[in-house]
Parts: structure tokens; sequence; C-alpha cells
């Protein structure tokens, strides 16, 4: 469904949604998953976004995104230079990922002290973007709603619990899924959300012993 | 939002508003915002066009590429000389955006970050004409944002789905809706300035120039800018159109739909792939792209892989 508001928008820093607004919220929402800006990240680019991301900013956008900005920022366009002013260390590779992989796609890799993400995702158009793969395990997230990325042994009841605790704070989810490495060994949820879910409950959920980590990412509008 | 033109005005008839009004309540209901939120909103959008437009006039920096910077400035400074100030100033307002755009610039996509400059070209310009103020410009703007989202739901407002057809020209439909809509149109007039402006693009490619959004795209905001207000002039004057705007979009939509690859936005038909374009792209720092635009003319699953929007 198309609102006023993806027609009468989004304000954003030019020149392209997919090339400039899309890799700020790549790079954005890889910083969520993580759980803050990373001190070193290393990203490659594929397709498009590897042969004309020079002149569209490409870079500035993901490291920006990186960063915290949004794609309305301005301080994109001094990104990478405010990138070694914070301690962000980053490095731009191409790669090939394939013919299956989306044109507009980029493959993370970022640390955050003890902390590490592998991240793929694309810019699908429009400024809209798709999380394809998180730390090996399959995944498919707009970034668009608040989402939960919780990383968990695959034991049973644990998507019984989550939901229930979601549940019972009238979180009412749009999407979930679920993959792992193989049967009781570990598994990856995503959970993507109606509305901002409380601090509070995801701390609770943390306190689960079968959860390794939780990241939230603010949903993007 | 409404998927069709048809469905939008019957259902401002339907509940005795007027085709903003319409718009506005159908986005509380998908939504759940409040009026005032939302006419916030619009108006932010109208105060980032129009710092963007002070931006592009008051600069003549050049774009990372070279290929835009300071002619939307040079056009102003000319002065006008065949149609008058209105068009010079939407010529240049269009232009301006683009600018600012291809230079990191903060800008409205509205509906895309190509086409831009049509919207504020159209709108800003008008408003110093017809002397509208600003809840009767965002008035405009919803009427604008009805147009958009039916051409997006029943056809494609991105070049790489429809070429600049669908991004200049949805930009320019909605540019005359809300004038039409601004000058006391009915419906009907409104309807019909859809069509006439689409009418009159249907068919235009997406050729962007080293893969930027640069040239030919400032010049087709420019372009696409007076299209809008010429068929809004039509329509308020009661000429008519026999094809119905939801089919007129319906053709633009099919258009794009057989629109060769190359023309959607891929950098490797057109303008892109001509001698002059080519060597733009080399100098652009792009020789990858030369080589494809050379390699791979007539192979379009690899050209659909490449692209900005």
């Amino acid at each position: 469904m198309t609102g006023l508001f993806d027609i009468l928008g989004p304000t954003m820093v030019g020149p392209s949604s997919s090339h400039t607004a899309g890799a700020c919220r790549l790079g954005y929402v890889v910083q969520a998953i993580l759980g803050g800006m990373p001190e070193r990240a290393r990203i490659g680019l594929h397709g498009s976004f590897a042969m004309t991301g020079e002149g569209h900013g490409t870079k500035k956008a993901i490291v920006g995104g990186l960063l915290g900005y949004l794609p309305d920022d301005e301080r994109l366009r001094t990104s990478l230079e405010n990138a070694k002013a914070r301690g962000l260390e980053f490095e731009f590779e191409n790669v090939d990922l394939g013919e299956d992989a989306h044109p507009n796609s980029a493959r993370f890799d970022a640390e955050l002290g003890d902390e590490r993400a592998e991240i793929l995702g694309a810019s699908i158009g429009g400024g809209q973007i798709r999380i394809f793969e998180i730390d090996g395990f399959d995944v498919d997230l707009t970034g668009s709603l608040p989402t939960l990325v919780v990383h968990a042994d695959d034991v049973p009841g644990t998507i019984a619990t989550l939901t229930r605790m979601l549940s019972e704070r009238g979180v009412n989810l749009a999407t979930m899924r679920v993959d792992r490495t193989g049967r009781g060994e570990q598994a990856l949820m995503t959970i993507e959300a109606d509305a901002e879910i409380p601090e509070e409950l995801i701390e609770a959920m943390r306190e689960q012993d079968w959860v390794h980590w939780i990241r939230y990412v603010r949903g993007l509008v | 939002m409404f998927t069709s033109m048809e469905a939008w005005f019957e259902a401002a008839l339907g509940q005795g508003v007027d085709l903003a009004e319409a718009v506005l309540l159908r986005e509380m209901k998908d939504t759940g915002a409040d009026r005032e939120r939302i006419r916030a909103r619009i108006r932010d959008a109208l105060e980032v066009m129009e710092n963007a437009v002070a931006e592009g006039l008051a600069s003549e920096a050049p774009s990372p590429s070279g290929l835009t910077g300071g002619r939307a400035r040079r056009l102003v400074a000319s002065g006008p000389r065949l149609m008058g100030e209105t068009a010079t100033s939407m010529l240049s307002r269009a232009i301006a955006i683009l600018e600012v755009n291809a230079r990191m610039g903060l800008i409205v996509a509205a509906p895309t970050a190509g086409a831009a400059g049509v919207v504020p070209g159209v709108l800003l310009t008008m408003r110093e004409q017809r002397g509208w103020n600003i809840e009767r410009l965002v008035d405009g703007m919803l009427v604008a944002g009805g147009v958009g989202a039916v051409v997006a739901q029943r056809a494609s407002i991105a070049g790489a789905g429809g070429g600049c057809q669908a991004e200049t020209g949805s930009a320019a439909a909605m540019s005359a809706a809300a004038v039409t809509y601004l000058e006391g149109g009915t419906p009907e007039q409104v309807g019909t300035s859809v069509s006439l402006t689409l009418q009159g693009m249907l068919g235009l490619i997406c050729d962007p120039i080293a893969g930027l959004v640069e040239i030919p795209c400032a010049y087709r905001n420019a372009s696409a800018a007076i299209q809008a207000v010429a068929c809004a002039e039509m329509a308020l004057a009661g000429l008519d159109f026999p094809v119905a705007p939801d089919e007129v979009i319906d053709v633009m939509g099919e258009v794009g739909r057989k629109m060769d690859v190359r023309y959607r936005e891929t950098a490797l038909g057109g303008l892109a792939a001509t001698p002059s374009g080519q060597r733009i792209a080399r100098q652009a720092g792009m020789p990858e792209l030369v080589q494809i635009q050379r390699s791979g003319e007539a192979r379009g699953e690899q050209s659909a892989r490449f692209g900005p929007s």
C-alpha cells in the first residue's frame, strides 16, 4: 500500500533514493543491530552500488548510516571525515555476490568491542531496504518497523515465550521469522512489531537463560 | 491511499468534501495520524523544498561530477525572453532542486529524487503568481499526493519501473492536478489535467548520463514543470480529453513495462550510451559502465542489474 508520504517524501539528502537514502538506511540498520557505531567496518559493494556508487555518494551514505545518521541528515556530506573524528575505521571493497544478489547489495562486517556482526542487505528502490542475512542466518527485514533480533539456543518454547511476553504488553506483531544452524543448536529470531517495543520488555527478554543477545532496531520512517 | 482517480472522486462526492479533504481523511484512516500532524508534515516538506530552491538559486557550485551546477542561476540572471517571468521562475526552480540534489543537498523526493524539481518548481512559482496562502498550498500538496499515489499503485513512479514518463511524468501530473484544483477546477477538470499531462509524456525514457541523476534529469524536470502548467491551463479552460485519467495512467504503466530495460534508468541506452554520454561516464570514473554499454547492448538480463532510482 502506498501512503501519502511515500509520494510526498522522503525528505532526503540527494542524489538518489536507492544509492544514497537506501544506502544510508543500510548502514543505520547495521549499527542498530550491532548495538552502536562500529569501531571497525568492512563494507563490500556489489553490482550497481560498486559501479555507480561513487557519483551517488553511496560510500558517504553508508558510513553516515553507520554513524547513526538518517537519510535526511546533512552531515552525510561530510560523513567520511566525521567517521575519522569519531573513531570509526572503515574500508570499502568491490565484491561479486553472484547473479542472484540484488544489484544494490552491500555486505557488512562490523565490530564494536567484542561484538561482531556480519550483515547482508540491499537497497531495493525508493529508499527502501531489505536485510537478508545476519551472522549467516537468513532473515528478511525491512527496517521500517520496530524490529527485535534475538540470538538464542534452539530449545523448545522460545518462540512461545517471546510472543507471549510481547502480547502481554499489547505489542502487535507484523512478522516473525526463525532461522537456525541445526536442530538443538543456535537460532536467530527476527520479530517485526507494529509499535515501538518498551525497553524494559526487551530487558526482561534478555534475562531468559537461552537468549544470547537481543538487538533492537527502532522503526525507520 | 486511493488506487484509482475514480474511487478518489467518488469518495469525495460521497463524503461531501473536496479532493484535498478526501485525501486527508483517507490518510488519517490508513495511518491513524491526526489531521494536524499530516498537515504539519506537508508544511515541513514545503519548507525543505523552499530551502532547496533558495540554495540552488544562490549557488554556482558544481556537482561532484561537474555535470550540473550553476545552470539555474544562469537562467535567472539571463532573464525571461520568450515565455515571461513565470516560465523562467518555474524552469530555474526545477533545475535548482536537481542541482542541489546532485550536490547531496536536502530535497523532498516527490515522488522521487530524480523528479524532485517538478512539484516545487510549479507550486512555489504559481503560489507567487496566484497568492495562495500556506494552508491552500498544503491542500494542493494533498491533491498532488493523491495523484501520485494512484500512479504509484496503478503504474509506476520509478524510472527503473517505467522510464522517465513514470518519474517526471508522475510529478508533472501531480503538479497539474494541484494547480487545477487550487485554481478552482472541478474534479473532472483535475482529472483532465492529469490525462492531458501524462498523454503528452507517454514513452519518455530514462537514460541518465553516467548513471547519475543529473543530465538529462535536471532539464526533464524543467520541461515537465512547463508541461504541467500548460495542461492545467487547458483543463481549466474547459478543454476536454476523451480518455479517463485512470486509463491514461494504465497506458503509462503498460508502456513502462514494455520499455526495454536499457531505457529504464540503467544508463545503458539512450543519451547515456551515445559517444558523448560514454565520454562523460569515462571522465566521471565509470569505465566499467562504458564497457557494459558497449558489450551488453542487447543483453537485457545484464542491464537490468544496474542503475539508480
